[in-house]
């Protein structure tokens, strides 16, 4: 399965998105954070965890949804959020703690809900799996169309919820797809020290189901191996469980010294960024011209700009409206 | 009365249930055992065979794996009726119940609604020990994001079931073993009272006045309203008038209604089989307290459970249990009467 030409614009376009998103995010987050880094203070205050360098993942895997299809997310959610079509504007705004958010600042960076293209993410380490899951589940007892993705981390593979909601999504056949981004580290914890096997993907035959790794980072590759999962959950076929050998850029949250990481790896790892390596593919291979390229980069920056002037500029929530919203 | 039909809760549960099912789509119901067995304290007995097992689904063993589904179906549009089997197994998924069910629709500034109901038993006095007998009202109450109701009879029990499942929110419904009607764990005849056919709601968060009084108020839910009925049957004969009042809902709290009760007795009774501190007993009192102190002749009285966990041996159990007596002895002193040697 190789993507269209214009999926193929879309997916660079997105990952340029994502990428201009969280390098602006990073520069206004440090915005009174120093010289003394408290990470209460600035205009986006709280933990900030960036996704770049795993943006193939997320539109590799997206470019074969529909709004109508459900994505949970994780505490690392911009990039699935961006390849998902989550309002570039609200989702800005709610990650400012913004009126004009999502959620109108109740949630945050790591609570991005947006209900327009069924997304939803949340802190807690494969938290949403069971979600997931369930709207599958909805899906199948409504006879409605639709698979539901659950995004985690390689660290939620040890968690209690990911063995549970697989086995649950296999014996119940639902259309789910479990892509387990593998940025080699939870936090300070190597893969291999965590971790029992060396790959996770192989968890699949414990529930009788199909189990992919995909290594490199390769969008086209993702974008190959989800999207024959995606079939088949669409088939009525079951689940998928896809493990992607993607590339933490950055610490596990900002303000993470990553003194825990080997000399020389960061360098390594941006050797391989994988925005620079599919715009060279692109040219090479698939006859995009570098002018069709810097505009669809400068389309995806200049919304990505907009997004976020629209959230400095937004209202802070009224104090008082901490107090509404518990209850439908 | 001869045009009386006497339904158990467990068979009021699994009406409302079944009537709810019959007019929405979008009501299933999930958990262990609830399928062909109808539910270990029989409140899904019959649903199986009417709506088959793809709307009535056994699940595997997997709590957190099931109420985490169920946050999903619910926020995809369907209303789920999931069942922990005992309150005490919070334990393995309270993140989906805490996390996700109570905080989404919160997090989503409210465009995600979790319509849900979360079926739970609670309670004790049947020698399960410590992990199949609590009742945890306040570990579910303290936390935002749910309501919290209990029935002590039949009839609220259809009536908040009916409810619970139209309410656009998560509901935690929380019912007494001991009131089920399921003659292995004993039977309180008081809970199995007339059930009208027709579907109807009992509004959540409105208490009832199960029996007027004028001394003392007795404040509780579930079983504890038995308790404090017979307490009160004792007393009449003693010369005090009890009112009891029957919360049927922890979230929202009737706290009107539980203040005028005092206004009127001065006297007050928290009557709670969850556990003393930091808990249902305490928040009683306090809503009486923080505004109407004056209204009070006497300071208030808690019979609750001690803070200890719930222990197997017979003896052991019921001394640590709420009852009649002790609230008969509590409103004597609250009262002033003379307490016998």
């Amino acid at each position: 399965m190789t993507p269209s030409r214009n999926t193929l614009g879309w997916m660079y376009e997105k990952m340029v998105a994502s990428r201009h998103f969280e390098e602006l995010i990073e520069k206004i987050y440090m915005e009174g954070k120093t010289p003394v880094f408290n990470m209460a203070n600035g205009p986006i205050p709280g933990e900030m965890h960036l996704s770049n360098g795993q943006e193939p993942v997320a539109v590799g895997v997206c470019a074969h949804l529909t709004p109508d299809d459900i994505v949970t997310a994780t505490h690392r959610p911009h990039h699935q959020a961006i390849a998902k079509g989550v309002d570039l504007k609200k989702m800005a705004a709610e990650i400012f703690g913004k009126a004009t958010g999502l959620s109108g600042g109740r949630g945050g960076h790591m609570h991005i809900f947006d209900a327009e293209v069924n997304f939803a993410c949340s802190g807690i380490i494969a938290q949403g799996m069971g979600p997931a899951a369930g709207a599958a589940l909805s899906r199948k007892l409504q006879g409605k169309p639709g698979v539901a993705v659950s995004f985690i981390g390689e660290g939620a593979a040890n968690q209690g919820a990911f063995h549970e909601t697989l086995n649950l999504a296999a014996v119940w056949k639902l259309p789910m797809i479990v892509v387990v981004e593998d940025n080699a580290w939870g936090i300070s914890v190597a893969k291999e020290a965590s971790t029992a096997i060396q790959c996770n993907a192989d968890r699949a035959a414990a529930y009788g189901i199909p189990g992919h790794y995909i290594p490199g980072n390769d969008p086209l590759k993702i974008y190959e191996v989800a999207g024959e999962a995606i079939a088949r959950a669409r088939r009525g076929e079951g689940p998928t469980l896809i493990e992607v050998e993607t590339y933490r850029l950055a610490g596990h949250f900002m303000g993470d010294a990553e003194g825990y990481r080997p000399d020389g790896e960061k360098d390594a790892l941006f050797a391989k960024d994988p925005i620079p390596n599919l715009r060279r593919l692109l040219v090479s291979d698939h006859g995009f011209t570098e002018a069709e390229l810097d505009e669809i980069e400068d389309k995806a920056r200049a919304e990505i700009e907009e997004a976020i002037a629209f959230a400095r500029q937004s209202p802070d929530p009224k104090p008082e409206d901490a107090l509404t919203a518990v209850f439908a | 009365m001869d045009n009386e039909r006497k339904l158990t809760i467990a068979r009021a549960m699994a009406e409302a249930t079944a009537q709810e099912m019959r007019i929405d789509p979008r009501v299933f119901v999930m958990g262990e055992d609830i399928a062909d067995l109808g539910g270990v304290f029989g409140n899904t007995r019959g649903l199986a065979e009417e709506f088959g097992k793809e709307r009535v689904r056994d699940t595997p063993i997997s709590e957190t794996g099931f109420i985490g589904a169920a946050v999903g179906a619910a926020q995809d549009g369907m209303r789920p009726v999931v069942e922990l089997m005992f309150v005490d197994f919070f334990g393995v998924c309270f993140d989906a119940i805490y996390n996700l069910m109570a905080k989404n629709t919160y997090f989503s500034g409210g465009k995600f609604n979790v319509p849900m109901v979360l079926m739970t038993s609670t309670g004790g006095g049947y020698s399960d020990a410590g992990q199949h007998s609590q009742c945890l009202y306040g570990s579910f109450a303290h936390l935002p994001g749910m309501k919290v109701v209990s029935p002590s009879n039949a009839y609220d029990a259809k009536g908040l079931m009916t409810a619970a499942i139209r309410d656009p929110n998560p509901v935690i419904y929380m019912y007494h073993k001991g009131l089920q009607g399921m003659g292995w764990l004993g039977t309180e005849k008081g809970a199995i009272v007339h059930v009208p056919e027709e579907p109807y709601e009992v509004e959540i968060g409105k208490a009832r006045i199960a029996r007027e009084g004028r001394d003392v108020t007795i404040v509780s839910i579930a079983q504890g309203v038995h308790h404090g009925l017979k307490a009160a049957r004792i007393l009449q004969d003693q010369g005090i008038s009890a009112e009891v009042v029957d919360l049927r809902s922890l979230v929202p709290l009737d706290r009107d209604t539980i203040r005028a009760s005092v206004a009127k007795t001065g006297r007050l009774i928290v009557v709670d089989e969850d556990y003393h501190s930091f808990g249902v007993s305490g928040e009683i009192i306090a809503t009486v307290t923080e505004t109407n102190l004056a209204d009070l002749k006497a300071p208030p009285r808690r019979i609750a459970y001690p803070d200890v966990p719930i222990p197997f041996a017979r003896v052991m159990e019921q001394y640590c249990l709420p009852n009649a007596d002790k609230i008969v002895a509590a409103a004597r002193e609250l009262c002033g009467a003379v307490i016998p040697a």
